[in-house]
């Protein structure tokens, strides 16, 4: 691969990196025909996130037919090439990467003032493909705005909030921090913030759904939008489906693809006491009655189709739920491993688990997929030769 | 001014008499060569040389000169003694050394020779502090042999382009590699880290370059740890000379000015990690 950026689109370029690093530690490098690929995943798959730059975001752009190339690298390292954010706008006139086959390392060269150059020869490791499978433009509810509107929500949560629910209803979007039913409610804060459709560009929903995920790893896009003044979309159907938010401008597009909260229909048929979901509070926010107020906090997810409803079609929804709690052991989030001490009783699924992301073709199978015992799963094991997107 | 008061009457009793109307035209420049604990003051009509050294490969040069010095009156040819820099530094910050404009703490450092401490006499809005530090025995300076007949290299660069490449550096590298050469790439920087290697180059005729005398091509590397203090010194300065000798020698040499614009220099000598031609 031989591709040039000039100007501006350095600093893009890194600003995208930047915010891949918030979802992992490793960046798998595709360049395909249709552009270059940058891809990041957290380590338990909860969380991925994509950033496609055409051809025309270059000002070169050379891919070799045939072989097609395909590596991942620390992502610090690429980092480091693009380490002052500040500098790269005064100093920086283009930068090159360039594939050395022969010395097996990537080439990062950036041209700068005064004649300077800075080269960069990194080693990288060949990898398999790296695409999570989603099909966001199935996904029942799609909402676009200016990214200040996000940023500006998510300033009120602290930047230690790991995870966060997002309702909502025609005309109402609601947001707020997840907390765990099990803690202890008496010290817990809970924020939760409304914002009205006519605050969005876009405001589509085809269910009212409540759907939640790790906040911190959306952050990354967050900056990345805000700085490109490009506006957000966001999709997300059912819980469990997960939640894409994307940044499309006619030379890129960045994808994030959070996992969320499965809704556990077996665990609430069988634990009473959790009680009817209720719908979410009513439009009057100066509803004085508490206590209807706090049970609307205490359900995590509100009704949404039944997680064993007819299983979706193959290519719109991908995504595995696992129902039971044997296989929900790898999906689990790092935050939620306190939570193993609970599983005690194998027979009683746990009452809350991320679903992993669901890797198309060529990744190889988790170890442990095998040995679990698999019973009523939606998992839909598509073909490896697709190449949904 | 309090401080001069004293001068008339002890003035035959000291051998070093050294006065600043503001004491961080000395103490800024010795931040630049903070490295190591102890310094060597060696004065001399000339002015003030305080140099500091580590583990006999690396050895850092302040030289302020009389000129900068309200006062400096010094009766022996040469007058040499060691100090603890940092409690020095301590001394000279200890009005808080704060930035506010106008005020400025006064320093008059004197010493009464071998087996005296060195005396500071420090005043800031009229209080006055009086600081005496113990003194040892002046080690030797290591000499690096260098001299300016035996440069094979060398290259004057405004900072400014120095410092970013500097502070980017990848840390993972033991050792920074210098090439210098008549022709490409003239002025090379590079680092080997764990992600790969890094270059810095610096065409012969950038607008940062504003001298260029390279007779052969020479490649060396020194430790990364050695060099890295220099860059307290780079962050000073507004220019750099960097000269290699034959065996392969470094020598940085940083163009600074103070607060009130005079200029000081501070220098690096640093021996080569292994010699590559």
């Amino acid at each position: 691969m031989d591709c040039v950026v000039m100007g501006g689109n350095v600093k893009v370029l890194a600003k995208a990196i930047h915010s891949l690093s918030r979802i992992g530690d490793e960046l798998y490098v595709e360049p395909q025909e249709d552009g270059l690929a940058l891809r990041s995943v957290n380590s338990s798959r909860s969380a991925y996130a994509c950033f496609l730059f055409a051809p025309l975001f270059f000002s070169r752009y050379t891919v070799h037919s045939g072989h097609t190339f395909r590596c991942k690298m620390a992502i610090k390292s690429v980092q480091a090439v693009f380490r002052s954010l500040a500098s790269l706008e005064k100093t920086v006139e283009k930068c090159h990467i360039e594939l050395d086959n022969q010395n097996n390392r990537l080439t990062f060269t950036l041209h700068c003032k005064h004649g300077l150059m800075k080269t960069h020869n990194l080693s990288f490791q060949d990898s398999e493909s790296l695409q999570a499978v989603f099909d966001k433009d199935s996904y029942a509810n799609v909402f676009r705005s200016h990214p200040r509107l996000l940023v500006d929500t998510v300033m009120h949560f602290p930047p230690s909030l790991e995870e966060v629910t997002v309702s909502v209803s025609d005309e109402r979007m609601w947001v707020r921090n997840h907390v765990e039913e099990e803690g202890d409610q008496s010290k817990a804060m809970l924020t939760e913030l409304c914002l009205a459709s006519d605050e969005f560009d876009h405001f589509a929903v085809q269910a009212h759904n409540s759907v939640t995920f790790c906040l911190k790893e959306l952050r990354g896009l967050l900056v990345f939008a805000e700085s490109t003044g490009l506006p957000m979309s966001m999709y997300f159907d059912e819980p469990g489906s997960p939640v894409v938010l994307s940044v499309t401008d006619s030379v890129l597009e960045g994808n994030f693809v959070l996992a969320t909260l499965s809704d556990d229909s077996n665990h609430r048929k069988k634990n009473n006491s959790r009680g009817a979901h209720t719908p979410p509070p009513p439009d009057d926010f100066m509803n004085d009655d508490i206590d209807s107020y706090l049970i609307a906090m205490d359900t995590s997810v509100a009704p949404g189709p039944s997680a064993t409803g007819p299983p979706t079609p193959q290519l719109a929804d991908s995504i595995c739920s696992k129902q039971t709690a044997a296989a929900s052991h790898r999906t689990r989030l790092h935050s939620e491993e306190e939570e193993e001490d609970k599983t005690t009783d194998s027979g009683r699924p746990l009452n809350k688990k991320f679903c992993s992301l669901f890797f198309g073709s060529v990744l190889p199978p988790s170890p442990q997929m095998s040995t679990q015992p698999v019973s009523s799963q939606q998992v839909l094991a598509s073909d490896s030769e697709d190449d949904i997107q | 001014m309090p401080l001069s008061t004293q001068s008339q009457g002890d003035a035959e009793q000291y051998v070093l008499v050294a006065s600043l109307d503001n004491a961080r035209n000395l103490s800024n420049i010795l931040k630049a060569i903070t490295f190591k604990d102890h310094a060597i003051f060696s004065a001399t009509p000339n002015g003030l040389k305080v140099t500091v050294e580590d583990s006999k490969c690396l050895q850092a040069n302040a030289f302020i000169q009389a000129e900068i010095f309200q006062e400096f009156t010094i009766r022996d040819d040469s007058v040499g003694f060691q100090v603890n820099l940092t409690v020095l530094l301590d001394c000279l910050n200890i009005f808080g050394g704060s930035t506010v404009p106008g005020v400025s703490t006064a320093l008059r450092m004197c010493y009464k020779g071998y087996g005296y401490p060195l005396t500071l006499f420090l005043e800031e809005g009229g209080v006055v502090t009086v600081c005496k530090i113990n003194t040892q025995e002046p080690e030797e300076p290591v000499d690096f042999e260098f001299c300016s007949t035996n440069v094979t290299n060398k290259v004057i660069l405004l900072s400014e382009s120095l410092k970013e490449a500097f502070s980017e550096l990848d840390m993972t590298s033991e050792v920074l590699q210098i090439t210098m050469s008549p022709s490409q790439p003239y002025f090379r920087l590079s680092t080997f880290g764990n992600s790969g290697n890094a270059h810095y180059d610096y065409p012969k005729d950038s607008d940062m370059m504003e001298l260029f005398r390279c007779t052969k091509t020479q490649t060396n590397r020194y430790k990364m740890s050695l060099l890295k203090p220099s860059t307290k010194a780079l962050a000073l300065s507004c220019k750099v000379s960097v000269r290699t000798d034959s065996r392969g020698f470094l020598s940085l040499q940083y163009l600074v000015r103070n607060d009130d614009g005079q200029i000081c220099f501070v220098e690096y000598f640093c021996c080569p990690d292994e010699e590559e031609q």
